[in-house]
């Protein structure tokens, strides 16, 4: 470093930093601060109570199985979306049969990487709509409408989606999986450009077919994107916020009677509308600590050897 | 770039580990000051923007809004001064408190800032919680601030002043004397009303004139009579009740008066006063939700109801879709825009079981759409002002013109003024009612035991529970409410 330079660096860092602190690392602090009171959320009378809050968690029956729902969407939400975004990107890439011995995508993949990127472009608040319009729970839904058309439901009957707790939960993977496959198929393309043309030229000289060039070389090489690509649909998967409250029954979402809960859909229900306005401050510690958690067991339980070419 | 001799910035070469390591024995005394010129500068900004935090919000002087008070000038309203308005935009729109306010400045010469939202909560928690409210608020809606929860907070101004001031209409009277009796309870909070609840409201079923007309239908007086509409209906493949299923509170809202009208004021009190045999052990409470439970039983739902939204379900029910939809008397407002013209829109009320304490004419009437004063706001002379011309007939007048509906000022509505046939419905039911209306109060109180109901209640209509269950469900719910000691303050005989 040249003289001087370290606090030339700083002090262009000084505003944005300050600004971080202020509005990102204060309002967590208050949020702790507030979880040991019995705020209510409208003035500013409130007395310490410890760790009460905490302990009343462990016995909020909703609030535990609004954990359980998170975590099943951790479970399959990553997991199918990163399947599909590899699978696709893949075909786009290296899947198609060369037609002049090379490596190259299937045929119209300039047209498919675009194409499967415009959900991304759309916003979570419009997916609501759009998805509230397909799920719509009578004859008017798009796929009730199909589905009574081939005669497969009954139309005094029909499925109410958003209505069922079976169902609910998958509808909503559904929507998240459709908005997220164009972002990470993107990324897996990006990476997969910078594997070099000779590895798969070699592989396919030797005769491996496409899904041993996948899982032999692609996968391997992509192993960094898609780790980054797990934890950030983690954290996505932890939080669902926007598409559970709007699009599933009850105050702040939640679905038929707590079925589809998740813990941000809780805090906020008990910080607006309840007025436990600590308690719900109690959630927000414990939805912070648990996504820590796990995206520090995700980079750990993912982590390879880097490569380098 | 020069540097002091004091210090060694650590540059050049492969040693390079950092500024510390190279000897050098403390700052030098023109880099302290550059040091403390630069703490000092960021700490001014920093402490501004630390005060500004949720935890701040000093009080302000609002000392300059008064001014003095006379016979015609009760709270002593300053002209030239400002009035803070926040109107929830919903069924009734926002145009009537424009015209208010437009009124008032004419009277009065106070400017209004007025802010139609339907993001109550959204907007004001963060001015509550910083101690500067706007001056009257209209706190309705899907994101309504729970009137409890802002009570237990100290946040509201007890209406008494304003209700026990002289009428606007005939100063010798007060003006609790001029509104229809028993309006004012829904705003009360541990005896003190708190909230005016401005519009008066009607909640029953809503069917279409024109369409019973065609099928020869005759509005039923009696369940049986309604559940033969229903199968009749079905029989045609229209849909028999619709209701609004993504928010149970629609639905919850028939169940709840089928057992009042069963069961009485008396069974109403107990669940209001969460009474130990409220739910389960009460002869009106099985009754009411069994034969609901029959409705659905029996396939007289219009398909599909129990996941939409209101909306959605209402339009249908527009269409010719199902007989009867759950409703209070916003309806025709909210529906203006999707409703053919000849549709013929009227009013219900729930037909009652055999047996009923209470007669067909029984309706849940009340007021709705609740009216606060900000106990911080700033202009509490105009807001209070504001409020007590509200209950005059020149401004209920102006609403019902606005909003098609009527207010809480007993004959408060100029006979010359034309109504749309759902309120001109809805006045004739009122009128048949005479006394014999009644209102929850639980629903004011208790926030979280009526969403338990309505959880209930919305499982119910999906088939996923039998009556038995709901009734367990909502005793569950009403329990866990009597154990908080707080709520022995709510009381109703």
């Amino acid at each position: 470093m040249r003289k001087g330079q370290h606090r030339f660096v700083a002090g262009f860092l000084l505003f944005p930093v300050t600004l971080y602190v202020i509005f990102v690392i204060w309002p967590y602090i208050q949020t702790f601060g507030y979880s040991l009171t019995d705020w209510k959320g409208q003035s500013q009378t409130f007395s310490f109570v410890g760790l009460d809050n905490y302990t009343k968690l462990l016995e909020d029956d909703i609030f535990m199985g609004a954990i359980w729902h998170n975590v099943l969407f951790l479970v399959f939400i990553p997991v199918i979306t990163i399947l599909l975004a590899l699978f696709f990107a893949f075909m786009v890439n290296a899947g198609g049969r060369g037609r002049s011995g090379g490596v190259s995508g299937v045929a119209g993949s300039k047209y498919y990487r675009v194409v499967y990127f415009f959900p991304q472009v759309l916003s979570l608040a419009i997916m609501a709509v759009l998805f509230g319009a397909v799920y719509r729970s009578d004859g008017g839904g798009m796929l009730n409408g199909v589905l009574i058309k081939l005669g497969l439901v009954d139309e005094n009957s029909p499925v109410e989606w958003l209505n069922e707790p079976n169902f609910v939960l998958w509808a909503l993977i559904a929507v998240v999986v459709w908005h997220g496959v164009g972002f990470y198929l993107v990324l897996f393309s990006a990476a997969m450009q910078s594997i070099p043309r000779d590895i798969y030229e070699a592989a396919l000289i030797d005769g491996a077919g496409r899904a041993q060039s996948f899982f032999r070389i692609t996968l391997p090489l992509l192993w960094d994107s898609v780790q980054t690509a797990w934890v950030y649909l983690g954290i996505a998967a932890m939080d669902m916020f926007i598409l559970v409250s709007t699009m599933t029954a009850g105050d702040y979402g939640g679905g038929p009677d707590h079925h589809s809960e998740v813990m941000s859909t809780v805090m906020m229900r008990n910080f607006l509308l309840y007025g436990r306005s600590g308690y719900a401050c109690a959630m927000g510690v414990v939805m912070l600590l648990l996504t820590l958690i796990v995206s520090v067991v995700m980079l750990r339980a993912t982590r390879r050897e880097r490569i380098e070419f | 770039m020069g540097s002091t001799s004091a210090e060694n910035e650590g540059t050049g070469s492969a040693q390079n580990t950092g500024a510390g390591d190279n000897g050098t024995t403390g700052v030098g005394r023109r880099a302290l000051i550059k040091r403390s010129a630069a703490l000092g500068l960021i700490s001014v900004p920093t402490m501004s923007f630390l005060s500004a935090c949720a935890s701040g919000g000093g009080d302000d002087d609002s000392g300059d809004n008064e001014g003095k008070t006379s016979d015609s000038n009760p709270f002593g309203v300053k002209e030239g001064t400002k009035l803070d308005v926040v109107i929830f935009k919903g069924g009734y729109g926002d145009d009537y408190a424009k015209a208010w306010e437009a009124a008032f400045k004419k009277k009065w010469g106070v400017t209004s800032v007025h802010t139609g939202t339907q993001e109550i909560t959204g907007k004001l928690q963060p001015r509550f919680n910083a101690g500067n409210p706007p001056d009257i608020v209209d706190d309705s809606g899907a994101q309504q601030i729970p009137i409890d929860v802002l009570h237990k907070n100290k946040q509201l101004l007890d209406l008494a002043e304003v209700l026990d001031a002289p009428s606007a209409d005939d100063p010798d009277k007060k003006v609790r004397d001029t509104l229809i009796p028993g309006t004012l309870d829904a705003g009360m909070q541990e005896g003190k009303v708190v909230a005016l609840n401005y519009i008066y409201t009607v909640w029953g079923l809503w069917y279409s004139g024109k369409l019973f007309k065609e099928k020869g239908w005759e509005a039923p007086k009696t369940w049986d009579e309604f559940l033969a509409i229903c199968k009749d209906a079905k029989s045609q493949g229209i849909g028999g009740l619709a209701h609004q299923g993504k928010y149970p509170y629609y639905i919850n809202v028939a169940i709840m008066d089928l057992i009042a009208k069963k069961g009485g004021l008396d069974a109403m009190k107990a669940i209001d006063n969460l009474d130990p045999k409220a739910f389960v052990g009460s002869e009106a409470a099985t009754e009411a939700i069994e034969a609901i439970y029959e409705v659905v039983e029996k396939g007289y739902l219009m398909p599909g109801t129990n996941g939409l939204t209101h909306t959605e379900s209402q339009t249908r029910w527009n269409q010719y879709k199902a007989a009867f939809i759950t409703s209070g008397s916003w309806l025709e407002n909210e529906q203006l825009k999707t409703t053919p013209d000849d549709f013929d829109m009227k009013f219900l009320p729930m037909p009652p079981l055999a047996d009923s304490a209470l007669p067909f004419e029984a309706i849940r009437a009340g007021s709705g759409e609740p009216f606060i004063i900000p106990a911080k706001a700033k202009n509490l002379p105009a807001a209070k002002e504001f409020m007590r011309l509200m209950l005059s007939k020149e401004w209920a007048t102006l609403f019902a013109k606005e909003a098609n509906s009527l207010t809480i000022l007993k004959d408060g509505v100029d006979p010359n003024v034309q109504l749309r046939p759902g309120t001109a419905s809805t006045v004739d039911a009122s009128k048949a009612a005479g006394d014999n209306t009644f209102r929850y109060l639980y629903t004011e109180w208790y926030s979280e035991m009526g969403t338990a109901i309505e959880n209930a209640s919305n499982e119910l209509m999906a088939k996923r529970i039998q009556p038995k269950e709901w009734l367990k469900r909502a005793q569950a719910a009403v329990d866990k409410q009597a154990k908080d000691p707080a709520s022995k303050q709510n009381r109703r005989d």
